[in-house]
């Protein structure tokens, strides 16, 4: 087990260069030159042009302006930014934000999506069955910007249930519909892949076999047919958190947060290699533990599968 | 887990009789035959299909036809389900709509799948370093935002004026291009859970090929997730691409598709909800087919439940 | 996500505002308010509010901001030697005491004594003349540079690379007065010299103009006190103000917004106090109408949106009588009725109206719907047999009437027109910079300084930063531009525009579009607020209702 969690960590440092190399050259490939759009609708003075290209390495050859960052890196600079901040600064206030908003849509896709899969799963075929379809259905086939949309006219203005946007405090009630909004499509996935496996396993001997040997229904439910259905639940729920931390773009604009997902995707549009390698970055070092977490909780689940 | 429990998971999963005839294909399709449910979502897929195929069947308007005077009318007998911002027939665009919308769900759906499962049972099966290097190799291309990789695709290939389909499948490819590494990722955990059984253990001790095995053990008996989660982004992919089309990069004219319509109708989410409810009741109506579709698809081929 | 802030255009400054408020729930035109009427301002000065606002692309430095997010902020905490009626736009002199020509080509100008930075230190001559030099001098890459352009030695100052750190056409006379001399004759220059790009700056800034951007100091009405660096600023009442157009309230905190539409909700949950547009979807149906009540406003401001086309490329749009038939093949005034729902104009001209100089009917016919006609002009030019598009930036909010303008000339032309979206902003303005967009594409135009000139000069003179036609040239619009500039008055230079305007209805290389409206909400813990000519609502005047 130990061996396998430094031969891991190991693995994570390829990657780490791999993915910011990617990303630093994709965003190196984008038309559209970086100072574009600074002046309004005209052409920015070549002078500022000259000097912008030069403050940012951008009229070196690509693997140099890679090597010029990781360099800075590996000293713990993320650079500053094309506002003026440090990346690294930045980067700490909104994944504080982001983390706890994708926190609560993983508890939200527990909570409900698990519960509702159960239910779905232990009365296959019947009314329950069929409403956790027919709901899992509405928010599976319709966009994110149209739920939170909605969501937040109906429940946050007209209503006054929650507060229309997340101020710069975030507090978790601010952060409780627009993590509802963002947990929503993935609550429909976990509700239909617990459902899927509870069948599955329900129908198994070894559950016909517990309950013929007197254990309570809930009792078979509950410790073997359960547990052996979770493995793709947690896989699915693991890398849907990092999904939720870079891709909460349009939840995180509707309701005015300022998160890493928008810090992207601003990045991505005034084309600011700096902060869009610096956000993704740490998105994948995150991504990388939470993967290694449910790669080892597999072995827990499931005893026979070893990590050796 | 209990000792006991693991023995019984195993052999529950290998409780097919020995010595039946019938294939497990043809056991299949006997079962499917008998599902009510497949039928009825075979007939939704078809006609959508069919409407996807030839759509003047169903309408004789022209949905490019637009009435600017008329725009966002309420359903009324001239144009069943209004009009929407630009004044054209509602019914004809969602009719209109259902082929780059299908094309959408079904083709990123077979590459992502196709790409996933392969990498997955690749790696779940051989383990040691090929699982290493694909787990890795999926790591980096999940962290990539899809915006980013969408975004670059999109500029990389700027269309204007391009045939349907190219737009169609740039919007695809730029989806499929990073949305592998989660299917990938499921059909490894989805396998490595079936490795351990008896069935599996046997035909290897027997001397079976790895590919034999591969097709005859791991695959109907960890299909399950994949195919849930398979069926449902085929919907999710449909209104991503809507949220793609929100973003500026999704479909673009003169192709017509429920997530465009879905799009355009946003602004109307307070005064004219009717153009935002007819396509999203046929994306629902999609997705709900397929996914009634996967459901019995899956029972009928999973060895388990029988 | 829709970003409309920055793809409106450049540089919006609203003009800091008069004493007076305009009172009373007029929606539909501010109520003219005179300079020094003080009328019934209903509501006491103090208290703070809450105003949307987005990031600014670059530092809070005067001379290096030329678009609107940090331009709004900049318009709050600078003074200039010239301050714009809030109401119409014309010049008043702020810090200035005079600015005198007799050539139009050196200008002496003459600063109040005892005008007060936000550091305590006086404004002097020099504070002028040291902020534009530093503006104009290539390697500090300002992007309001282009601003110092008709000075004296700037070509030398701005090269790339250059050691000549100072204009030659700039000299300080004593404390209090300076010189400007143009390399040609600029008849508008002390029109505009209120632009944020002209403010002075402080001897602190050139100390250390890095850290300065986060902690600007200006001369103006209200100081920086707080940068959340994407979420908020926050500005304060300078107590020490030294000019005629202080503001009324404490404190004015700009809460940064991604969303339109998310800060319109927060306006109807009460949680903001004045939103400078209302988005798309309030404006259907008048839906804001009924969600706001009176607390809405509407006017007409300097921007002017159109249809470029690079006749240089797009060889097959070459003949100016296929513009002009597609000019009037579009429907504008039922494309602004149903998806403007009339919070535009449309356009007669390329000069919006609000401005000195503007002239009724410049487009005429060429810009009236007339289906038929329009295809017998086409016809009678050959017609057109290609595909024709219209791109836009996929990342603004374009697509409705943009898709509905291709529609009218489809109908009206039976040719094929597809509204065509590009990626995003960057990489729609560097097509444009480089000459590769093809057909037709959409722009805006906000004015920096209200003049006629303002709305030819850059976008249509040869060698202009905004001329992607081509670039677009006629030798006697130029003759005319240099004439205005060096006209002895005001009037003269306009009437000389006037003319200039006219030659571009002949080639119509831009089709005029729209004057857009601005549409503005407040909510009920103020009083009623105006719009500035500029299209900004004038956060100076605001006052908390009683």
């Amino acid at each position: 087990m130990g061996k396998y969690i430094v031969r891991r960590l190991l693995q994570m440092i390829p990657v780490i260069i791999g993915t910011t190399f990617i990303i630093y050259a994709m965003v190196f490939a984008l038309p559209g030159d970086p100072t574009a759009g600074k002046c309004g609708e005209r052409q920015c003075p070549e002078s500022f042009v000259a000097e912008y290209r030069e403050k940012y390495n951008l009229d070196d050859p690509l693997p140099i302006q890679y090597a010029k960052y990781m360099g800075q890196v590996v000293q713990g600079d993320f650079g500053t930014n094309q506002y003026g901040v440090e990346v690294r600064e930045d980067l700490a206030k909104r994944f504080a934000v982001t983390g706890r908003l994708a926190l609560m849509a993983i508890a939200v896709e527990i909570v409900i999506g698990i519960s509702a899969g159960i239910l779905a799963g232990i009365r296959k075929g019947r009314f329950v069955d069929n409403l956790v379809l027919v709901s899992t259905l509405v928010v599976i086939s319709i966009p994110i910007f149209v739920i939170g949309a909605v969501l937040q006219y109906f429940l946050g203005v007209r209503l006054g249930l929650f507060p229309v946007t997340v101020s710069s405090e975030a507090t978790t009630y601010e952060l409780l519909l627009p993590a509802i909004v963002l947990g929503s499509l993935s609550v429909a996935y976990v509700a239909r892949l617990t459902r899927t496996n509870l069948v599955e396993n329900l129908r198994a001997d070894y559950v016909r076999t517990a309950i013929s040997k007197g254990l309570s229904k809930r009792r078979a439910v509950g410790l073997h047919a359960l547990r052996n259905s979770m493995i793709p639940v947690i896989t699915f729920i693991g890398f849907d958190f990092g999904a939720l931390l870079g891709g909460a773009i349009v939840t995180e604009g509707i309701f005015n947060i300022q998160g890493v997902g928008g810090y992207i995707y601003r990045g991505i549009q005034v084309r600011d290699g700096v902060a869009v390698v610096g956000a993704v970055t740490a998105l994948v070092i995150i991504y990388l533990f939470v993967n290694l977490i449910v790669d080892l909780l597999y072995g827990v689940l499931d005893p026979r599968i070893s990590h050796d | 887990m209990t000792e006991q429990a693991i023995v019984e998971t195993a052999h529950s999963s290998d409780a097919n009789p020995v010595g039946e005839a019938r294939s497990l294909g043809a056991d299949a399709r006997r079962a499917l035959a008998r599902n009510p449910l497949f039928w009825i979502s075979a007939t939704m897929i078809f006609i959508f299909v069919l409407m996807a195929i030839w759509p003047s069947l169903f309408t004789n308007t022209d949905p490019t036809e637009a009435v600017l005077s008329q725009a966002r009318e309420r359903p009324n007998s001239e144009a069943w389900f209004g009009r929407d911002i630009q004044g054209y027939d509602i019914y004809a665009r969602v009719i209109y709509g259902a082929r780059a919308s299908i094309l959408v769900g079904v083709f990123t759906t077979l590459f992502t799948t196709t790409i996933g499962a392969a990498l997955g049972i690749t790696a779940a099966y051989f383990g040691g370093w090929t699982d290493s290097l694909i787990s890795r190799v999926t790591d980096i291309f999940f962290a990539i935002p899809l915006l980013l990789g969408a975004i670059l695709f999109m500029s990389a290939f700027p269309s204007s004026n391009d045939p349907y389909f190219v737009v169609v499948f740039k919007v695809v490819a730029a989806i499929s291009l990073l949305g592998w590494p989660a299917l990938t990722r499921l059909m490894r955990s989805s396998v490595m859970q079936v490795l351990p059984n008896d069935y599996v253990q046997a035909a290897r001790a027997l001397g079976a090929s790895p590919w034999r095995i591969i097709r005859s053990h791991v695959i109907p008996n960890s299909l399950g997730p994949i195919i849930v989660v398979a069926t449902i982004n085929l919907g999710a992919y449909i209104a991503l691409e809507a949220t793609l089309s929100f973003l500026g990069i999704g479909l673009q004219p003169p192709v017509i598709s429920w997530g465009v319509s879905i799009n355009d109708a946003i602004v109307g989410l307070r005064t004219t909800p009717h153009m935002l409810f007819f396509p999203s009741l046929f994306l629902s109506l999609t997705v709900l087919a397929f996914i009634m579709l996967g459901d019995a698809v899956r029972d009928a081929y999973d060895p388990k439940t029988r | 996500m829709r970003r409309t802030a920055r793809t409106v255009a450049i540089a919006g400054i609203s003009a800091v505002a008069l004493l007076a408020t305009a009172c009373g729930g007029d929606s539909d035109d501010t109520t003219a308010t005179d300079g020094n009427e003080t009328t019934a301002a209903e509501g006491a000065a103090g208290g703070e509010i809450v105003v949307d606002g987005c990031t600014p692309e670059n530092p809070l430095v005067a001379g290096n901001t030329s678009e609107t997010c940090g331009g709004d902020v900049l318009e709050m905490i600078t003074a200039r030697l010239v301050n714009y009626n809030a109401d119409d736009a014309s010049p008043e002199n702020d810090i200035a005491e005079s600015i005198e020509t007799e050539d139009n080509q050196t200008f002496t100008v003459k600063i109040k004594q005892g005008y007060m930075f936000q550091d305590g230190t006086e404004v002097k001559a020099q504070n002028f003349v040291d902020a534009w030099n530093y503006t104009a001098f290539g390697p500090n890459g300002q992007t309001g540079s282009y601003f110092m352009s008709p000075i004296e030695g700037f070509a030398e100052v701005n090269a790339e690379g250059s050691t000549v750190e100072e204009l030659s056409g700039l000299e300080v006379v004593d404390d209090y007065t300076f010189t400007i001399r143009t390399s040609e004759p600029v008849s508008n220059l002390p029109v505009r010299l209120g632009y944020t790009a002209f403010a002075p700056q402080p001897d602190a800034f050139f100390e250390d103009p890095e850290s300065f951007g986060k902690a600007p100091i200006g001369a103006g009405p209200y100081q920086v006190t707080e940068y959340n660096d994407g979420q908020s600023i926050v500005v304060e009442k300078f107590a020490d103000y030294s000019g005629d157009f202080g503001g009324q309230v404490d404190k004015i905190t700009f809460r940064i917004y991604q969303d339109q539409d998310a800060a319109y909700n927060d306006l109807l949950a009460g949680q903001i106090d004045v939103i400078r547009t209302i988005p798309q979807s309030a404006l259907i149906d008048d839906k804001y109408q009924s969600d706001l009540g009176d607390r809405n406003t509407q006017r007409e401001t300097g921007r002017f949106n159109y249809v470029g086309i690079n006749t240089v490329v797009s060889t097959d749009l070459a003949d100016p009588a296929i513009r002009k038939a597609i000019s009037m093949a579009i429907d504008r005034e039922t494309i602004n009725e149903q998806i403007f729902n009339n919070s535009y104009t449309p356009a007669t001209g390329w000069v919006s109206p609000v401005v000195d100089g503007y002239q009724e009917n410049a487009c005429g016919e060429f810009c009236t719907y007339d289906p038929e006609a329009a295809k017998a002009m086409l016809d009678e030019a050959g017609g057109y047999d290609g595909e024709l598009t219209l791109s836009y930036n996929g990342d603004g909010d374009h697509k409705a009437w943009t898709e509905a303008t291709c529609n009218s000339i489809s109908q009206a032309l039976d040719i094929s027109c597809t509204a065509t979206p590009v990626v995003d902003f960057a990489t729609f303005l560097t097509q444009l910079g480089n000459g590769e967009m093809t057909g037709m594409w959409r722009l805006g135009w906000v004015m920096d300084y209200p003049s006629i000139e303002n709305f030819l000069a850059p976008i249509y003179a040869e060698g202009a930063d905004s001329n992607y036609f081509g670039p677009y040239v006629n030798e006697e619009f130029e003759s005319l531009l240099t004439q205005a500039a060096a006209a002895p008055s005001l009037d003269e230079a306009n009437a000389l525009y006037q003319q200039a305007e006219l030659l571009l209805a002949e080639d119509m290389v831009a089709i005029p579009m729209y004057y857009p409206k601005t549409t503005i909400g407040w909510s009920e813990k103020v009083n009623p607020v105006t719009i500035t000519a500029f299209g900004r609502p004038d956060l100076a005047s605001v006052t908390l209702a009683q």
